[in-house]
Parts: structure tokens; C-alpha cells; sequence
């Protein structure tokens, strides 16, 4: 139970001006939530006592776990809020990012790519790239992706403190150094091992406090066809229930996207390149017990992100035809009405009573949790092992004990959050901040997708084609990026149409800087030297010894599994079409 | 290490998930039996928070049971 003395002033922090507001049973389910993450680091630590435990969860996670985490390393409360936000502007196009911008990707990742991460027995992503290419490409990513993991957990934290705020009046302060320092507590504690079990543990309470709202909202709304009425009829002429008869060409679809840009751009580029390469995700995977637990994390996490729609994009719909006439934000300020960036929590207003309220809210808590834990330990075993251990053996030529590592990825883990939180007060100054940091992570992670698949498929490819690839179509993005900035007329010939929006130009910059990445890799590949084969044993296709999975019953495959996720991918597009 | 964990996290889940579920179940119940005058959320007539009260108590005992570190191997 709850100090009756630490209460009140904690609720001296709740401002008169918020959208809801709690009961004391609603406050009790939120503290009891803090409690039990804490108390699970607290009981982890004992087992956290190898570099091994802190930075892979020992490697004995099963299947089902590494798969939860999976997904909830990804299910930020920034992601529920603003994908919910982004069906109420857009309709169910929204939904492409859950499911041709993730299914397929995770699905290669499991089947295709996994063995090669695992076989490699690799503790990272520019962990595999030092073994593949050497330290050049390892260091440019690995410092690339240290800097814009804190840097977005700081904007990530910023925003969610916002939301608090505006939710439910609570101090942006206390928002950020309370949720923040817990985060730290538990992952010091108890490093990866810690952080993977409070996301499976933040996964059951983001569903369970979420999935209230589309229940709800369909019984109120009468069903599916009895919402679709009601949009139709509060937005007569626009489309907001299909997926893609719309994408037909770019002024067809509110989003100003072609067909072509979603499968290619976001289907291909962006999802693979996120969901392959991005070590935040990668890393849960990377802790599984075995290599068939291995490949059937992400199987199993690509069925529970097909679903996500329900709890994310669903409210944004019902929203449309339960209560219309939200607007941007900017016009909401003006007229002091409320914004579709509200609609999650306004949603949750109308129909949580006492405790579910709370429940509610604590969803969006652990979902901020899960994602800022996510970045905090892959941030702290980047920047331990790719980072400070080649450096440190550089300059002092001595190999240090596994507990130094230990103790570094400790305080890796503390600077991680500190460096966060100064993130968050400078985005608070200097708004545009956010823009930048965002703008600059979506530079690195479409070449490192050419980089990385190449480098485990093709075994021509040598560390300097690697390494120029990268830079080449890092360089690109970065221009192009800075091209559209100056002049605005250039998004045209980046996007192949004059009716283009600023969605598009992401999608189709990523494509050009994956080709770029690509086209450079192979050029300097086939002109400089190849590693021998024997060196490249565990970690290309060709050179790489897969344990066969010929004597397993067929329903322990993974590739069994993948196949009918797939078909249901499938199945779920053509409804909704 | 990991494999001599005496508590599973499915227990974790299942304890806090109990305790949700009798916490909202009973905060919900009063206002079944004595229902307030003025209601501020939607269809409050359905009574929602009894139902995922209890929801929450069968999951988390179920979890609590299975998982408990007490349980004869």
C-alpha cells in the first residue's frame, strides 16, 4: 500500500488543467506499477553477474519471451499516442505501418537473417559488422547509433512527459525524472535480463489497459459496419476505411502517397531496414536460448504486431465516428478546442471509470518504459563493447576481466539516462531540436540495411565496399534531406510527383539512399580485394553451415509458423483493401 | 545465472495482475449496488469495470497458480 504521507505530495503535482483526472485507485494502480518494476531489478540483480548476464540476459530466454520483448521494445507510448492520432487524421492507412511496414520484415528477419546474427554469436549489430567488415563500418554505425539512441530516448521521454502533462496535469519535472531514474534503477540492476522481463510484463499491461477503449468503442458505435456509417456519414466523400484502393495515385489518399512509395519505401526499405538492423529490437532476439528459439522470436512477435492495430489504429477510427471535429494541434491551440493528438486519451476518458483509468494510464507509462528501457541497454552494450572495449585495448593494449565490462556497461547505463534527460530539457528549449535528431536517425538506418544484407548474402562483398557503401548512402540521405530543406520544389523530383507530401519524401529517400548504399557497396566491392572464405564461416550465406531443421515435426518449424503469419498478412490486406 | 531463477516472471505478472483486478473490481462493485448520481463516462450502465476487474482476477490468478515459486517440481 501507499504512504499516506508520500501521496498528497505526489498529487501536489497534479495541475488543476488536464483532461482526466485520477482517483486514488487509479493513483494506486500507477505507484503499484513503479513497485513491481523495481522489485523485479531488484530481484534480477542476483543473476546478473556476468558480461554475458548484464548484456544478453545470459542467452537462455526462450522463444516467447525474446518475442514479447521483441514487440514491446517497439510499442513506445509515443507509438500508441501518435498512431492512434495519425488513424484519426488518416483513416486505416495507418495501419500499413503495422502491418506491409513490419510482417514481412520481421518475418525475414527470423527466417533469413537470424542464423547468421546468431551463428556469429555476435553481442551486437556493429558487433556483427566488426566480424564481417571490420572495425570501420562497426565504428561508424556503432557511434552513429549510440549518439541517436539517447538522443531519441530523450525526445521520446520529452514527449511523453508532455502528454502527462497534458493528460493529466502532472509536472513535466516530475514526468521525466521519475519515470527516467526508474528505468535506470532497474536496468543497472539487472541490465538486458532486467529490462527484457519488465517488457514483457509492460506488454501485458499495455493490451490489457488498452484494449478497453476498442471493446468499448465498437459496442457504442454498433459494431464495425455501424462505425464505418457513422464516418461515412460525419465525413461524407473521404475514404478512411481502406487500405489500399486508394494509393492509386497521390491526391487520391490524405497521406499523398503512391502505392509504390508504401511497398518499396516502407514495405521494403524502411520496415526491413528498422527491424533487421536497428540493435534496439535486434538485441531481444539476440538473447534467445537457442537458434530455433532464435528464429521464432520474431515469428512470434510479428503475430502479436499484426494485432496491434486493434488497440492503436481501432480508437483512432472509432474517434473518427464517435467524436469528430478534432483538429492539428495548431488549430487547437487557437481555438482551445482539442487535437487529434488527444484522441487515444480522450477515448479513454469516456469510458474508464476508476482503476481502469489508471490502468489506462499505466499502459502508456509502461509503454514509454519498455522503449526507453529498450534504448538505454542497447545504447549501454553498443557503447560497452563496440565502442569503449575497442578503444580501451587500442590505447592501453590490455585486454581487461569481464567484470570491468560489467561495471562499464553499469555506468554506460546511468551516463545513457543522464544524457537522456539532458536531451529532453534541451528539446523543451530549443523545440526544432526534435525535428533534427528525428531527421538524423532516419539518415542512417536505410544504408545500414544495404550494408548488413549484403554482408551476410553476398560473399564478395569486402570492408571497404562496406564501409564507402554506408558513408555513401549516409552522405546521400543527408543531402537529400538538406536539398528538400532549402528548397522545398525539390521534393518533386525526389518523390517522382508533384502532388508528394512530406511522408512520401521519407519513404522515397530511404529508397535512393539504399540504392546509393548499394550501388557503391557492389561497385567497391568487385573493384578491392574479397576475405578469404574461411574467414567469412558463420557469417555469409555460402560460407555459413545452417543446422537443419529436416528432422523436427513439422509443427515446431519456424518456417511453418512464418508461412501462416504470412497468410494471414495477406488475408488481413485483402479485407481491408 | 538465469536458469537457477526461482521466480518465474509470469508470477510477477500474474501477482500484479490479481491485485489490479480485485483493486478495480471492488472500486467498480459500489458503484453497481449504490450507483452515484452523476456519471461521466460513457455506457456506465454495462458496469465495464466489474467485467475487466474480474478478467483481471482469472488471468492473474491463473499466472499466480501455475507460477507459484512455492509449486512441488
Amino acid at each position: 500500500m501507499i504512504d499516506n504521507h508520500i501521496l498528497p505530495a505526489i498529487l501536489l503535482f497534479f495541475g488543476p488543467s488536464s483532461l482526466v483526472s485520477l482517483s486514488w485507485t487509479d493513483t494506486f494502480i500507477i505507484a503499484l506499477y513503479f513497485a513491481f518494476v523495481l522489485w523485479i531489478g531488484y530481484y534480477l540483480m542476483r543473476y546478473t553477474k556476468t558480461g554475458e548476464d548484464f548484456f544478453m540476459a545470459g542467452r537462455q530466454m526462450t522463444a516467447w519471451i525474446a518475442g514479447l520483448s521483441f514487440v514491446a521494445a517497439n510499442l513506445g507510448s509515443l507509438e500508441l499516442m501518435g498512431w492512434a492520432a495519425a488513424a484519426y487524421q488518416y483513416g486505416i492507412l495507418a495501419t500499413h505501418w503495422y502491418w506491409i511496414g513490419a510482417i514481412p520484415a520481421m518475418l525475414f528477419l527470423g527466417i533469413v537473417m537470424m542464423p547468421f546474427y546468431y551463428i556469429s554469436r555476435t553481442h551486437s549489430v556493429p558487433g556483427y559488422l566488426k566480424l564481417r567488415y571490420g572495425e570501420g563500418a562497426s565504428l561508424l554505425s556503432g557511434v552513429s547509433f549510440g549518439f541517436m539512441t539517447v538522443f531519441m530516448s530523450g525526445i521520446n521521454m520529452y514527449s511523453m512527459a508532455l502528454v502527462m502533462k497534458v493528460i493529466l496535469g502532472w509536472d513535466i519535472h516530475f514526468s521525466i525524472w521519475v519515470s527516467s531514474l526508474t528505468v535506470m534503477i532497474y536496468v543497472v540492476l539487472g541490465g538486458l535480463l532486467s529490462a527484457i522481463f519488465n517488457e514483457v510484463l509492460q506488454f501485458m499491461l499495455i493490451w490489457l489497459g488498452a484494449l478497453l477503449v476498442p471493446i468499448i468503442g465498437l459496442i457504442e458505435s454498433g459494431g464495425w459496419s455501424g462505425m464505418v456509417a457513422r464516418i461515412h456519414s460525419n465525413f461524407p466523400g473521404g475514404d478512411y476505411t481502406h487500405l489500399w484502393s486508394t494509393m492509386g495515385s497521390f491526391q487520391d489518399n490524405p497521406m499523398g502517397i503512391h502505392w509504390t512509395g508504401i511497398v518499396f519505401g516502407l514495405g521494403f526499405v524502411i520496415s526491413f531496414a528498422y527491424w533487421t538492423t536497428d540493435f534496439l529490437v535486434v538485441q531481444r532476439v539476440l538473447a534467445a536460448r537457442d537458434l530455433r528459439s532464435a528464429k521464432m522470436a520474431p515469428i512470434i512477435g510479428a503475430g502479436f504486431k499484426m494485432m496491434v492495430p486493434f488497440i492503436v489504429i481501432l480508437p483512432g477510427l472509432l474517434g473518427l465516428a464517435l467524436i469528430p471535429g478534432l483538429v492539428g494541434e495548431k488549430e487547437a491551440i487557437a481555438t482551445g478546442g482539442h487535437s487529434y493528438n488527444e484522441v487515444l486519451p480522450l477515448m479513454l476518458a469516456r469510458y474508464a471509470g476508476p482503476g481502469l483509468l489508471g490502468l489506462g494510464v499505466t499502459a502508456l507509462i509502461a509503454g514509454f518504459m519498455s522503449g526507453m528501457a529498450g534504448n538505454i541497454s542497447a545504447f549501454a552494450t553498443v557503447w560497452t563493447y563496440d565502442i569503449y572495449r575497442p578503444l580501451h585495448i587500442k590505447l592501453s593494449h590490455t585486454e581487461e576481466k569481464d567484470a570491468h565490462y560489467v561495471k562499464i556497461g553499469r555506468w554506460c547505463t546511468v551516463v545513457g539516462v543522464l544524457v537522456s534527460i539532458g536531451t529532453a530539457y534541451l528539446v523543451q528549449q530549443f523545440a526544432s531540436i526534435m525535428d533534427y535528431v528525428q531527421a538524423l536517425f532516419s539518415f542512417f538506418v536505410a544504408p545500414l540495411l544495404g550494408t548488413v544484407l549484403f554482408g551476410m548474402l553476398w560473399k564478395r562483398a569486402t570492408a571497404a565496399g562496406g564501409f564507402w557503401g554506408l558513408f555513401a548512402g549516409i552522405g546521400s540521405s543527408i543531402g537529400m534531406w538538406a536539398w528538400v530543406k532549402l528548397d522545398p520544389g525539390a521534393l518533386r523530383i525526389i518523390a517522382l510527383s508533384e502532388h508528394a507530401q512530406d511522408m512520401a519524401e521519407n519513404m522515397y529517400r530511404a529508397l535512393w539512399s539504399w540504392l546509393i548504399c548499394v550501388g557503391v557497396t557492389v561497385v567497391v566491392s568487385l573493384l578491392t580485394a574479397p576475405k578469404p572464405e574461411a574467414e567469412l564461416t558463420g557469417l555469409v550465406r555460402g560460407c555459413t553451415e545452417i543446422p537443419s531443421e529436416g528432422d523436427m515435426p513439422l509443427i515446431k518449424r519456424p518456417i511453418f509458423w512464418a508461412a501462416i503469419i504470412f497468410v494471414i498478412f495477406v488475408a488481413l490486406n485483402i479485407i481491408f483493401w | 545465472m538465469v536458469g537457477q531463477r526461482s521466480i518465474s516472471i509470469w508470477f510477477f505478472i500474474g501477482t500484479l495482475l490479481l491485485i489490479y483486478g480485485i483493486t478495480i473490481f471492488i472500486a467498480n462493485v459500489s458503484d453497481y449496488f449504490w450507483p452515484s448520481a452523476e456519471h461521466t463516462i460513457i455506457l456506465w450502465n454495462l458496469h465495464f469495470g466489474i467485467w475487466w476487474g474480474a478478467l483481471l482476477i482469472i488471468i492473474g490468478s491463473t499466472y499466480f497458480i501455475s507460477f507459484r515459486p512455492w509449486k512441488k517440481k
